[in-house]
């Protein structure tokens, strides 16, 4: 019996298809079970073990190396306060200051309504942008308390839902496409080009070789 | 003066608010580069980026084209690119990634074209989740529209290409550790020899590994040339480059540069690119390319921005972000805050990191914090010393990879350019400007 919904099964599957090595959907898989569970539970990473040919304690192995990865459940949103070195310089501390006093939880912890979990990130990249906030891994650009304090709000009412998802789903766009030859003809196809390949190198060499007697 | 007559090659799309549209890019030349690279031999393409002379743009600055070819002979191989960005103050593959993702993946048809590879692999680090769904929807619109797949238009070529999301780790962007990462493990830098994954890489199989920027490099030189590209910059540099600027400037951005032709000065203070400091302030220092990076002074602000130009002085163009601060910024609380980075995201494999980014971090967080005490000064040098012996340039490497090597950077830089506000920090039992 699966703990993934039907949907995220067939997802899930279907990545562990596009892989030369089904290990190697490990890191997508385990954003899948976050994408269900908020975080990985249990079951999700039993479910991951069995997809990828591992063992529960190899999954939670590998997901405890990734701040990503949450091994116990967050909330609803998680934000993000970047205090990196651009950050830093732009006030990204008071920034994270301010929005543990809004949010009513210390960094690292979730609010009480498990809405919100805070937590200091490293740099998010968008240090034109700083001090750099996400939620959810979506950048809100508020470098302000007070523009801070009003994503808060809009989030809270729901009017934020387009853009930020909640916690767990990072790819909404539906991977279409793909190769539809065989294996074995595409391994053909690569055969001739590389003949054909080699066969143009010996011909320049032979063209080289007779410039040269003359 | 600033000199901006160079194109953009990277970044000629930046105005355009619909610029990640498979419609705008194809109306403003997209895969035109890609029809061309079919229409030639894979050698001849790969010899147009060996013109070029395009050195990697991650932060290394190896040649592309030298990685390639030593993958000519390998009949199975795989393409990964690196979009792990995340190497403190850099920013320009997050540009190029949500705003011109299908430059990035006409890029990545042509470098595997060129190197006969059938399954491309775009790492993306996973909190670009717009830029992972940008690229994904990139990749669908290339499919159908037959650039990607079988027989890509109408030729004997076909390929695949998975977008592979990262999940929050600064070591991931080493590309052994990203080939672990995409091989389901944890992210631990594979231990050297061999030196490039082009030997031994993705399942042990011969793999190129090249940075976003670098592939979205390649339709500009298929389109115009390699010679092109090579005419543009000077000696090693060539073409143009995506410098991020941040910190205390008034405009921090991703600008486009050709190679050389243009000083730290420039980039800082012209009214078109930084346009300077916040008024009445002076710049104390400036890191040149990432946090990695041994720091600059204002001494060195006529450096044009070229790789060896940037190295002969000790410190490196890098993954060319440059980190400006003021004289109201505290460099003794900007180190700590650097050591702390390393400290966390040391993978922990090797002692002289693992111990020493922590070791580093503590005694860094007391001269801050209050505690500190005067042999801290020396201690810290001696630390940095355990981790790059001779604390010289490019540093000596006791770890797997170079992130240990890294941390010195910082607090050599700042020890050396600013000794007296760490006196001061410890006479003030703390942080005298807070």
């Amino acid at each position: 019996m699966s703990h993934f919904r039907a949907d995220i099964r067939q997802r899930a599957e279907e990545l562990v298809a596009l892989y030369p090595r089904k290990r190697s959907a490990m890191l997508p898989l385990l954003h899948l079970a976050q994408e269900q569970d908020g975080y990985l539970s249990d079951e999700g990473i039993a479910e991951v073990a069995a997809l990828t040919g591992t063992t529960p304690a190899d999954v939670r192995g590998t997901a405890s190396f990734y701040d990503m990865f949450h091994l116990e459940p967050v909330g609803q949103y998680v934000v993000g306060v970047c205090t990196n070195i651009a950050c830093l310089l732009a006030g990204g501390e008071e920034l994270l200051e301010h929005a543990s006093q809004t949010l009513g939880c210390a960094v690292g912890a979730t609010s009480s309504d498990e809405m919100f979990t805070l937590e200091e990130t490293e740099c998010l990249a968008d240090c034109n942008a700083a001090p750099c906030v996400q939620v959810n891994h979506r950048y809100v650009r508020t470098t302000t308390p007070a523009a801070f304090d009003a994503m808060i709000a809009e989030l809270r009412d729901g009017r934020l839902d387009h853009d930020v998802p909640r916690h767990g789903t990072l790819i909404r766009v539906k991977r279409q496409g793909g190769l539809r030859v065989a294996k074995d003809e595409i391994a053909a196809e690569r055969a001739q080009a590389l003949a054909a390949r080699t066969a143009r190198a010996d011909a320049a060499a032979a063209a080289t070789a007779a410039q040269e007697q003359k | 003066m600033a000199t901006l007559d160079a194109p953009r090659i990277v970044s000629s799309r930046r105005d355009m608010t619909d610029s990640f549209t498979l419609a705008r890019y194809l109306e403003t030349g997209g895969y035109s580069a890609l029809r061309k690279a079919l229409s030639m031999f894979p050698e001849d393409v790969a010899a147009q980026v060996d013109k070029a002379s395009l050195l990697g743009r991650g932060g290394a600055g190896f040649p592309a084209g030298r990685k390639w070819s030593m993958l000519r002979r390998s009949a199975i191989s795989y393409l990964v690119v690196n979009g792990d960005e995340s190497e403190p103050a850099t920013f320009k593959d997050h540009y190029l990634v949500e705003r011109d993702p299908h430059q990035l993946v006409e890029g990545v048809i042509i470098a595997a074209y060129a190197l006969q590879v059938t399954q491309a692999f775009i790492y993306l680090r996973g909190e670009f989740a717009l830029g992972l769904e940008r690229v994904q929807q990139a990749l669908n619109d290339a499919y159908a529209h037959g650039a990607l797949g079988s027989k890509i238009f109408g030729s004997d070529f076909s390929l695949d290409v998975v977008v592979h999301p990262g999940a929050g780790a600064y070591i991931c962007g080493e590309e052994t550790s990203l080939l672990e990462a995409l091989e389901g493990k944890r992210g631990f830098p594979r231990i050297k020899p061999p030196f490039f994954p082009a030997v031994t890489g993705l399942y042990g199989e011969p793999t190129v590994v090249n940075n976003v920027e670098t592939m979205s490099n390649l339709p500009w030189i298929i389109n115009n040339g390699g010679e092109a590209f090579a005419a543009l910059g000077a000696g090693r540099s060539t073409g143009t480059r995506l410098f991020a600027l941040a910190g205390n400037v008034r405009n921090p951005g991703v600008y486009e540069l050709e190679m050389v032709k243009n000083t730290f000065r420039d980039i800082i203070f012209d009214p078109a690119l930084g346009g300077g400091l916040s008024e009445g302030r002076t710049l104390k220092a400036f890191i040149p390319g990432g946090v990695s990076a041994p720091w600059f002074g204002p001494d060195q602000l006529d450096t044009p921005l070229g790789q060896d130009e940037v190295g002969a002085l000790g410190s490196m163009l890098g993954s060319g972000s440059i980190v400006v601060m003021d004289d109201a910024s505290c460099v003794v609380r900007a180190t700590w805050r650097i050591t702390k980075f390393f400290s966390r995201e040391s993978c922990g494999q090797c002692t002289p990191c693992r111990e020493g980014s922590g070791w580093i971090e503590r005694v860094m967080y007391r001269l801050e914090h209050g505690g500190g005490r005067m042999e801290d000064l020396d201690l810290l040098l001696d630390l940095c010393d355990n981790i790059a012996p001779g604390l010289g340039w490019p540093p000596q490497q006791t770890t797997i990879c170079v992130l240990g090597p890294s941390i010195p950077s910082s607090v050599h830089s700042a020890l050396s350019m600013f000794r007296d506000d760490f006196v001061a920090h410890v006479n003030h039992g703390g942080c005298p400007h807070d």
